[in-house]
């Protein structure tokens, strides 16, 4: 199989530690980043959306509205591409507790935000995006299984795509078999071709086997607390300039990447 | 851009009529529902639901034992049917197991699990023990467990865009086999009724105490059912007399977390997509099954967009009324009676529909008809504005 060879131009990143991939780049040069406020401002979402919308929502629309401002894309004719391991946790957990004790009196607002697609969902709806949207999850492979994805409608639609990947931190016990122990979420703008916002491509390959990423501490610390924070290793990679790491895809195969940036500076 | 066509070389559905096509087809081709009360949510609610018989009463093989819980015991019995397992291992036998994807729409994955966790925690306020088993507490848990079924190993994903998830997933199958990341795909889908959905869609008041009556004047909501379903799609050249996937698309409504776009908008970009990557002009479309929930909203809005599309050649009919709406299962049960409508020139009766909506054209069919059917679409609506039309032809049909 040959490569399949994507763009970046745009990369979103929130996590307790960490309010956008700046504040990465920061970590990785030995600096201490003043972290983000408790909850993400996901500016996107109107002030009544804002609101109304949970944890899981504001953190995929913060990283997500991130990585299409840095892109310079028009957020309303993106393709979209949402993953996550487990949803949104603590309306899971709501869900389960009220279902346990009382059933009738589950409220109707958090079940249709208990939905996997919630989040793309309200994207596409603060963006007025009429463009295609897809929501999966892949456990521990959610992240390399929704690259490849995401890879595989860039090529064959041949026109960018807005991808996310985010988990909420676990709740409640549901949160002792998850073991989220906190958010993270990433999103990155991928194109078919070479732009004036590109500033990294992407060779990707399928191979059987699962191979390990050797990460700088505390970043070891933050992917084992999360599995959208596998992507740590190619987030290190896109800071680093070059490199190659391996995203699980499923249970049997790795995603090989090799990054190769075209813009040193990338977005300061 | 029209896309080359794929064979659809396998196909099984699981309803609640019945395990495998043969009982598919007979229901519908005698109007026979599936529908029964609810006897199945942990505290009363009344209802009717669309429940699969045997499903309890199935048992995974010792070696997938971790993976238990009632979804993926629908699955296994989804896999048994129709010779699905054995078309799936001579693929993986021509192609390797890891060029095979395993692409599977879910809604509800077997949250009934967590469910029961949490109806019987232990004195510590934890997960029993024997429900710790963190694989199925995850929207994943049934492409996971089916990997393990069918002995797969190719690139996996779970879809779970609500009530379009299982359609979605023959559009990622096609793109893979294009890009040559696959050499063919295992798609489908499974939901199992359970607490979450019934009381969910309880509370939304989306629920009809009466078996749902789509397209009816009457209507006043949906039943809910499960099922399981699943299809194999290869290259074309390989397969030339299995029916094939024309052309799909996809569409975001932009509107509303729960209630369609007023106008159908995501709806008629997907059908138009579908139609473009078909190479098909509306006219050729002999049979529509239809999303058709029995809601008030989905069937005017769905209705007029059938109106405003096709001419009364094309029939068109909703089997909700047979098998209830099956959620994230429901894109390949529909998947599969579009098949099967074209395979036995069926076009099954809109059950339900006793007093037709006056909104209704004459592409409706009320009652079950005969007639040679050459190309078949099936639409899926889901929570989130989230639309999918998928378009099925037989063998050696051009447009």
């Amino acid at each position: 199989m040959n490569a399949l060879r994507v763009w970046v131009e745009g990369i979103g990143l929130w996590s307790p530690h960490l309010g956008d991939f700046a504040a990465l780049r920061q970590v990785l040069a030995g600096e201490r980043p003043a972290p983000p406020p408790k909850r993400p401002a996901a500016t996107t979402l109107s002030p009544n959306e804002r609101r109304r919308a949970p944890d899981s929502v504001l953190l995929a629309v913060e990283v997500a509205g991130q990585a299409v401002a840095m892109s310079k894309r028009d957020a309303s004719i993106l393709p979209c591409v949402f993953s996550s391991s487990h949803g949104d946790q603590p309306i899971t957990d709501y869900m389960c507790a009220t279902l346990a004790q009382a059933p009738a009196e589950l409220s109707p607002i958090r079940f249709h935000n208990s939905v996997h697609n919630a989040p793309v969902g309200y994207w596409t709806i603060a963006t007025g995006c009429l463009a295609p949207s897809i929501a999966v999850a892949a456990q521990r492979a959610s992240f390399g299984a929704g690259l490849l994805e995401a890879a595989s409608q860039v090529l064959t639609g041949q026109r960018p795509v807005l991808l996310v990947c985010s988990d909420t931190a676990g709740s409640g016990p549901l949160g002792e078999v998850t073991h989220c122990s906190e958010s993270f979420a990433v999103a990155l703008v991928l194109a078919p071709a070479a732009g004036s916002s590109s500033v990294a491509t992407l060779d990707l390959r399928l191979l059987a086997g699962h191979a390990d990423n050797p990460l700088p501490e505390p970043l070891v610390e933050w992917r084992r607390g999360n599995p959208s924070a596998t992507s740590l290793a190619l987030l290190a990679l896109l800071n680093q300039g070059s490199g190659r790491c391996h995203l699980a895809a499923s249970t049997g195969l790795d995603l090989q990447v090799d990054v190769a940036c075209t813009d040193k500076e990338l977005a300061e | 851009m029209p896309i080359t066509p794929l064979a659809v070389t396998a196909y099984t559905a699981t309803s609640a009529l019945g395990a495998g096509l043969a009982a598919q087809f007979d229901a519908l081709a005698h109007g026979r529902s599936g529908l029964r009360p609810n006897d199945i949510s942990s505290a009363p609610l009344a209802c009717w639901i669309g429940r699969v018989e045997g499903v309890d009463a199935t048992d995974l093989p010792p070696a997938l034992a971790d993976w238990d819980c009632r979804n993926n015991r629908l699955a296994w019995l989804g896999l048994q049917q129709d010779g699905f397992i054995q078309k799936v291992r001579a693929a993986r036998t021509r192609y390797g197991a890891d060029r095979i994807a395993l692409l599977l729409g879910t809604s509800t994955a077997s949250i009934g699990a967590t469910e029961e966790s949490y109806r019987r925690l232990d004195a510590d306020g934890g997960f029993a023990d024997n429900m710790l088993r963190p694989a199925i507490h995850a929207p994943h848990s049934l492409s996971a467990f089916t990997a393990a079924a069918l002995a797969l190993t190719g690139p996996c994903l779970t879809v779970s865009t609500a009530c379009s998830s299982s359609a979605k997933v023959f559009a990622s199958a096609e793109r893979m086999i294009r890009l040559g990341l696959v050499d063919a795909a295992v798609v489908g889908g499974v939901d199992t009724l359970c607490d979450s959905v019934l009381f969910g869609f309880n509370a939304l008041e989306l629920i009809s105490t009466a078996p749902c009556r789509p397209f009816d004047a009457e209507r006043d909501g949906i039943s809910i059912g499960e099922a399981a379903g699943f299809a194999l799609l290869e290259r074309a050249d390989v397969a030339p007399d299995a029916p094939r996937l024309l052309g799909y698309g996809e569409a975001s409504d932009a509107h509303h977390m729960s209630t369609p776009h007023p106008e159908g908008l995501g709806a008629e970009l997907a059908l138009k997509d579908a139609l473009a990557r078909a190479a098909l002009d509306a006219s050729r479309v002999d049979y529509i099954n239809l999303h058709g929930t029995a809601s008030r909203k989905n069937d005017e809005v769905e209705a007029a967009l059938v109106n405003r599309n096709f001419p009364t050649t094309t029939r068109a009919s909703s089997t909700k009324g047979y098998t209830g709406h099956t959620l994230g299962a429901a894109g390949i049960l529909e998947a599969v009676v579009a098949l099967l409508a074209i395979e036995h020139g069926l076009v099954p009766g809109n059950l339900g529909g006793e007093t037709p909506d006056p909104d209704c054209g004459g592409s409706f069919a009320w009652h079950t008809e005969q007639r040679r059917i050459d190309v078949a679409l099936s639409n899926s609506f889901g929570f989130g504005g989230n639309n999918v039309c998928l378009a099925f032809a037989r063998a050696g049909f051009t447009a």
